[in-house]
């Protein structure tokens, strides 16, 4: 590919592309994303490049891998173009058949279709799914369409035309009057307004400044981060671009969690396609602008998301927070301005600028404008990615896209936030989705991690899920923090084996509110949210697993019992052979044998519940 | 100089210092133990917090790492505060019950009761040690390892800590005194780092008086004649 | 691990000193654990004192300081995982190998680790096996999965061992 050196030529290029492409050919598009990865994609895709190489029509057929298209609950997913026809939970042994039934000859193959989880009713195409049809995806839409790999197919679907406007036709101070009146909030959590920080990085001291993409997506349950970077990177590193003009850097870094090996390849993909075309490195477009971007990886430290830790972590230090009394946009990485964004921040950036802040401000509410990608998970119908605009409600979230809650058990809270947020409960429901309603409501908008909870699932449990996980993470320089976290996670260990006194609910009140006041960062200072959230809503749990012993979910395995129903029991020995501890006595029932129905040895069990997955006809009764 | 108030006493301090530096020069009292005046403010213990006004809002904070703003409003025992402070106070004494400083300051913030199991530690992983270590003699001995709960202070490899010169600066610093230094015959031992050194004889009058590694580590930094350090300081004035 | 080996990996980070992140990345990768030779000699080349090197080796979960197992046995722990009973595999696992996690069995076998999201939410509880995902877990399923990396029969003697 040959350098581009301005905006007329790009253009020339991206109709050179675009013509070469038959829009009526027939494309097959599978989702490659991780999701689909743990659920055998590779293997369907290695079945349906066996097809196309074997049948002479093969060749007519573009066999695309995409990133991740978010529905990752179907998946594999097979979306076939042009006409958008959606198959879900493919096989490889499907292939064939897709093939020459539906790419050939139209037909559809009923059975892997999407069908209406009430209605039975099956929906042909990609747009009508319900787990769609609500969503708003601007910036998570080209997922499902692009090879992440491929830089021609992000400028075919309209990438990088944001870049030469921003440079040739706008200034720096223009570009960020456009962001700020879009009001675009941080998507890392924070939510702190971008155009905002990025002026006071501009007006900072200093010639050589830095921005940093924060890719270090730690919260556990969260991975919208990690499908943009592998599945649209570009999206991000023309963010970047824009964002470095706008500020006055020249060196940028995207800094991905080791644990995302595939993002780190794709962006490092991204990156030298971009270079090797002049969009990135010296003279950008002809615009005179130099900038370079370099990759750090992560070691496996959730506090490194922090953007002090973060910056200490590139220059090749233990990831640390410091007192952010002098802000990073003043003195950040090695001391210099320094404005950090995060991933999904980034994407937006292209977005506004195309189409203009004001019609980004149409979207959403007064005080969170444009879209949020989730993670929707946990105790859902349609786990996977959505992109929703600001606003939309959590019952709209969870039952019209998330498809309710599975096995028609009953809904009972949804946490945001991840470990720094907090739980919702049912009776809030109905709470629009927005920076500032979420934290009224105890939780936060956090990383977009949305985790959903029903009647089997124990509240003390989530709490102390997560003090554990912050007490892991913590870097323990400061006492609040480390002993906080480590202090209420003994406490709440001791209410989940029945050992907690009522005395202790007050305790922790008092030591969350010691740990959020005193820490020298946010990983302490939001650290006691999951436990006060919890508390608040859910405060019956605690005193029943204190006064009563008591966990109603059947979650905490102290305070559980197990017990085989001798009339049920139909004497298979699979418990016995299943238990862990040999604490089963009976006799196996056979032909020749009479068989004595098994019972379980309280003093011996040790609650790990094998018996209870064993047995096929439901002999076990846990209490 | 950089005007502001403290509990409504205005005072003043030099552009970059820290408010608890100006707070202790002004004969206000503020509780601490991870703070020292040769090394730079860390801000671990986190005792020393007082509430800054500043454009209106509040904030808790430690004082040993906000820097002097003009026009700032510091109050160092609200009852925010103080509540603060002992919470933290509790949770090092909950840490290291043994300590016989931890439990003379508790006294004095007023913590009377330690809420939660007692642990068995000494160290209050304040840090001072190995920022004097690294920040004032280079010598680079000791550093936390690990994070979270698991932090500790200590030697690489958990072994003997090989680059000690055995200064006792740290045995010096330590503000709840773990670290421990003993000296017989010609050699000093630094207890916690499990380090022994021989000691450096004076030519002149035959007392040891530094430890052999510490005397050829600044024989080898230091600009002075190869023979200065043969002789104690004694002999040599 | 011969120095020249260790020089391959410094220069190819033109020996930075704040690259020292990822040249203890590439070691542990090569290695499967990072061996105190190797620390200080990296330590001296890049000229970082060997107490801040260990520091980071000991911060940063992505690094081991002992040999890790042939096989690393993952369970994510993130919460959609977590709320559909992954800590359950964790314990069935030690059940069965003997070990916690972070703990290699004594045959060197299987080294257990958690982490907290592997971004495979969907198909949660999730137990990753050198890298290798098997979704929709429960502690039913965990010997058949283990079963499928255990040493050679002829190797039986080994294995028992492992169990203790």
């Amino acid at each position: 590919m040959e350098r581009i050196n301005s905006p007329q030529t790009l253009e020339e290029f991206r109709q050179a592309v675009i013509s070469k492409r038959d829009p009526n050919q027939a494309v097959i598009t599978i989702c490659t994303g991780t999701g689909c990865h743990a659920s055998g994609c590779h293997q369907v895709v290695a079945a349906f490049k066996k097809v196309l190489s074997e049948h002479p029509e093969g060749k007519r057929v573009n066999l695309r891998m995409t990133g991740c298209h978010g529905f990752c609950e179907k998946g594999p997913l097979v979306v076939l173009h042009p006409k958008k026809i959606l198959y879900q939970k493919v096989k490889p042994e499907n292939a064939q058949e897709i093939f020459e039934e539906t790419v050939l000859k139209g037909e559809i193959i009923d059975s892997l279709l999407y069908a209406h989880p009430t209605t039975g009713e099956k929906i042909v195409h990609e747009d009508e799914v319900p787990f769609y049809k609500k969503q708003m995806r601007i910036i998570f839409g080209n997922n499902g369409s692009i090879d992440p790999a491929s830089i021609e197919d992000y400028i075919a679907v309209g990438g990088y035309r944001a870049l030469p406007k921003a440079l040739l036709s706008m200034t720096p101070e223009a570009i960020i009057k456009e962001v700020k009146e879009a009001n675009l909030r941080g998507r890392g959590g924070g939510g702190f307004p971008a155009g905002v920080k990025w002026e006071s990085c501009r007006k900072a001291h200093g010639d050589t400044k830095h921005v940093i993409c924060n890719a270090d997506e730690g919260d556990p349950g969260a991975y919208m981060d990690r499908s943009l970077l592998e599945g649209n990177p570009h999206s991000v590193l023309e963010g970047m671009i824009i964002g470095a003009f706008a500020i006055g850097s020249h060196e940028g870094y995207v800094y991905v969690r080791n644990e995302y090996p595939l993002a780190v390849i794709n962006i490092g993909i991204a990156i030298q396609q971009a270079k090797d075309l002049g969009l990135l490195g010296k003279n950008i477009l002809g615009s005179g602008f130099d900038f370079d971007v370099k990759i750090s990886r992560g070691g496996g430290a959730f506090v490194c998301g922090e953007s002090s830790a973060l910056v200490a972590s590139v220059a090749g230090d233990v990831g640390e927070p410091r007192a952010k009394h002098i802000h990073l946009v003043e003195s950040g990485l090695w001391d210099r301005p320094t404005n950090l964004n995060n991933v999904e921040t980034w994407a937006n950036v292209p977005v506004i600028i195309l189409n203009g802040a004001k019609w980004y401000a149409g979207i959403g509410t007064e005080g969170s404008k444009g879209t949020k990608i989730f993670s929707l998970v946990g105790k859902v119908n349609n786990t996977g990615l959505v992109e929703v605009p600001m606003g939309i409600t959590l019952r709209e979230i969870v039952y019209e896209i998330g498809g309710g809650i599975p096995g028609g058990k009953k809904f009972k809270a949804v946490q945001t936030g991840g470990p720094s947020g907090g739980c919702i409960p049912e009776s809030l429901i109905d709470l629009t989705v927005d920076f500032d309603r979420l934290t009224e409501a105890g939780s936060m908008m956090g990383s977009g991690g949305m985790i959903v909870m029903d009647e089997s699932t124990c509240m003390v449990d989530v709490a102390k899920y997560f003090m554990n996980f912050l007490k892991d993470e913590s870097c323990g320089k400061c006492t609040s923090c480390r002993e906080g976290t480590k202090r209420m996670h003994e406490i709440l260990t001791d209410i989940s084996e029945g050992k907690g006194t009522i005395d202790q609910i007050d305790l922790l009140g008092e030591l969350g509110w010691a740990t959020a006041e005193a820490s020298l960062c946010q990983l302490g200072g939001t650290a006691s949210n999951p436990v006060l959230s919890t508390l608040r809503y859910f405060r019956k749990e605690y005193e029943d697993h204190i006064l009563n012993k008591r966990c109603l979910a059947k979650v905490c395995r102290s305070l559980l019992t197990y017990r085989i129903l001798s009339e049920a029991c139909k004497m298979c020995g699979a418990c016995a052979k299943a238990c862990s501890a040999d604490a089963i006595i009976g006799k196996k029932k056979s032909k020749k044998v009479e068989g004595i129905p098994y019972k379980i040895d309280a003093e011996k069990c040790i609650k790990c519940g094998m018996c209870f997955e064993s047995c096929k006809f439901g002999a076990v009764e846990v209490q | 100089m950089i005007p502001f108030v403290i509990d409504g006493q205005p005072v003043e301090g030099k552009e970059e210092s820290n408010l608890l530096q100006v707070a202790l020069d002004a004969g206000i009292e503020i509780p601490n133990l991870c703070y020292n005046e040769s090394v730079k403010p860390y801000g671990a213990c986190r005792l020393c917090l007082v509430e800054v006004v500043r454009n209106k809002r509040s904030r808790l904070t430690a004082s040993c790492t906000y820097p002097v703003q003009p026009g700032i409003e510091v109050h160092t025992r609200t009852d925010k505060v103080l509540r603060a402070r002992r919470m933290m106070m509790e949770l090092l004494l909950a840490m290291c019950p043994g300590d016989q400083r931890l439990q003379e300051m508790a006294k004095e913030m007023g913590v009377k009761e330690v809420r939660f199991k007692k642990g068995d530690k000494d160290c209050i992983l304040c840090g001072l040690c190995a920022r004097v270590c690294d920040e004032v003699v280079g010598a680079h001995a000791i550093q936390f390892y690990s994070r979270g709960d698991r932090r500790e202070m200590g030697a690489p490899f958990a072994g003997e800590a090989m680059n000690c010169i055995a200064c006792g600066a740290c045995v010096i610093v330590c503000p709840v005194n773990v670290i421990g230094m003993e000296e017989k015959a010609d050699e000093r031992t630094i207890t916690r780092w499990k380090r022994t050194l021989k000691m450096k004889q004076c030519k002149v009058c035959g007392n040891t008086f530094a430890p052999w590694f510490q005397v050829e580590n600044f024989r080898e930094k230091a600009n002075l004649p190869k023979d200065f350090f043969d002789v104690c300081y004694t002999c040599r004035s | 691990m011969n120095p020249s080996e260790i020089d391959t990996i410094i220069e190819r980070y033109e020996a930075r000193e704040s690259a020292i992140l990822a040249i203890l990345q590439d070691i542990q990768a090569k290695e499967k654990y990072l061996p105190k030779e190797v620390l200080e000699q990296v330590g001296q080349r890049l000229h970082i004192p060997i107490n801040k090197i260990y520091r980071i080796a000991t911060f940063y979960r992505a690094f081991s300081l002992t040999p890790r197992g042939r096989h690393e046995v993952c369970v994510c722990l993130g919460t959609a995982c977590h709320v559909r009973g992954a800590q359950r595999i964790v314990y069935q696992i030690g059940i069965e190998l003997g070990i916690r996690q972070g703990e290699t069995t004594k045959d060197r076998n299987f080294t257990l680790e958690t982490v907290n999201c592997l971004g495979v939410c969907a198909s949660g509880p999730i137990l990753a096996v050198d890298g290798e995902y098997f979704g929709n877990m429960s502690p039913i399923k965990v010997e058949g999965v283990l079963k499928k990396f255990q040493p050679d029969p002829s190797d039986q003697k080994e294995a028992s061992n492992g169990k203790d």
